[in-house]
């Protein structure tokens, strides 16, 4: 009898502390800012308070998923949902092979990484989130004048591999999220909202067959490249792409529950 | 006591799976039926300019030519409109009853199914082979995931998107894209015979 309470404590409270480790989130507060992108006539867009992941889903968060999910693992996950190149750095359906478990996911399509998230009862970062949650540096919640940020970011865009090292190793931002600049790119709910067409030097006057209305939608501050290049990286994404850099964690609008 | 554990554990396990019975084995010959390729994938639930529920898979079996539009749009849109028309005055007329014309909305904030209805009959598209559809914003994001429409709110009443035509076989497979505004569509029509004189 007393065996079997022990046991059940046990796993309810393994159960707890796993959950509780999933839900690694802090609240970002309330405010605006100028996007690089999408904002008409350069006007400020009002974020609303969010929570969002201290740090990027990792391989093993993914393949716990997958295990309870497995129509989203690498054999079964459907063609309209993947493209062929989804994990495919894991040996097999369950078994992420030499990857370490605390490394980031990556290579995963926009439509895994939305039902992970909503099957934690979260949601992917907008995109505007994503940008206004990373322009903080360990100081301040805007660090994209800062000279020293730029050149950090920019010289992650040139190391390769980063998606190897561990989550948790870059810097602790403002709000006390890691890993927004260093390790990984990271999906977000509308990363299909950005307009530049494959021609980079037309985009300056917009396609205007292509899309309707994107001359409102062009760069704010063409200095900030670092945001440039995540911009045009989006604008290059479909939903089914899956690449060996990009990964992903998740946000919410209300308090995670514990 | 052995039950109670069972309960509990069954309790425990039930508490981290996710929602829509994700878990739930679709039986085998079921699945065969929609292709890893097909739209029919997607579960949303949509609404009909007649206030009608529809899911995707009720279209199975047409040809189905679909585009995203709104209703408050000035600029491309009357002309996506018109794109449309020309593609429907096109259409081989032995098959044509195999074909829908499909205007999805990306804003159905504002394109109630009452808007979209009077949008059709002012447009005279009231009637077969048209069809209007609307769904919450998530689904919709999602949908223009799968069409590679992109799309985005850019003031109350307005947003920016792509101008892309898309063509689904009769097994929800996309067949072809037509991208950009009055363009040659000649290939577009072919596409959309084709298919529709293998149904």
């Amino acid at each position: 009898m007393k065996i079997h309470f022990f046991i059940i404590t046990f796993f309810l409270m393994l159960s707890g502390f796993s959950r509780a480790q999933e839900n690694g989130m802090v609240p970002v507060k309330e405010g605006t800012f100028v996007p690089l992108y999408g904002a008409s006539s350069k006007k400020p867009v009002l974020v609303k308070s969010f929570y969002m992941d201290v740090y990027p889903v990792t391989n093993a968060e993914f393949l716990n998923f997958i295990k309870k999910n497995q129509q989203y693992s690498k054999s079964k996950i459907k063609g309209i949902f993947a493209d062929k190149s989804y994990l495919s750095y894991w040996k097999s359906d369950f078994d992420f092979g030499n990857a370490d478990s605390k490394s980031p996911v990556t290579s995963v399509s926009w439509f895994a990484a939305k039902k992970y998230c909503e099957c934690q009862g979260k949601r992917l970062p907008t995109m505007d989130e994503w940008e206004y949650a990373a322009m903080a540096d360990e100081k301040k919640v805007d660090a994209r004048t800062k000279k020293e940020f730029n050149e950090y970011i920019l010289s992650w865009y040139e190391k390769s591999k980063t998606y190897e090292n561990k989550i948790g190793q870059t810097f602790k931002n403002y709000w006390g999220i890691y890993d927004m600049h260093g390790l990984v790119w990271e999906w977000t709910s509308d990363f299909n909202s950005i307009f530049l067409s494959g021609e980079s030097r037309k985009d300056k006057s917009s396609d205007k067959n292509l899309f309707c209305g994107s001359a409102s939608v062009n760069a704010t501050d063409l200095m900030d490249y670092a945001a440039f290049m995540r911009y045009a990286f989006r604008g290059s994404l479909k939903a089914q792409y899956s690449t060996r850099n990009l990964g992903f964690r998740c946000a919410s609008s209300t308090k995670p529950k514990l | 006591m052995k039950k109670i554990i069972i309960a509990l554990f069954i309790f425990s396990f039930s508490l981290q799976s996710c929602k829509e019975g994700d878990k739930k084995d679709i039986p085998a010959e079921k699945s065969k039926e929609i292709s890893d390729l097909s739209i029919y994938n997607l579960p949303s639930k949509w609404t009909t300019q007649d206030n009608k529920e529809i899911e995707l898979k009720s279209l199975k079996g047409n040809v189905l030519v679909m585009v995203m539009i709104y209703t408050s749009c000035k600029a491309a849109c009357p002309r996506l409109v018109a794109d449309m028309r020309d593609i429907e005055s096109k259409l081989d007329k032995k098959t044509k009853k195999n074909v829908k014309l499909i205007l999805v909305s990306i804003d159905p904030k504002t394109d109630t199914p009452k808007r979209l209805k009077s949008f059709a009959i002012e447009n005279k598209m009231n009637q077969e082979p048209w069809l209007f559809l609307r769904s919450s914003e998530e689904n919709t994001r999602e949908f223009a995931a799968v069409l590679a429409v992109n799309y985005k709110q850019i003031s109350p009443v307005d947003f920016s998107h792509s101008n892309i035509i898309s063509v689904f076989n009769e097994a929800g497979e996309l067949v072809f894209q037509q991208e950009g505004l009055g363009v040659n569509n000649e290939k577009t029509i072919e596409a959309i015979n084709r298919e529709a004189q293998k149904i």
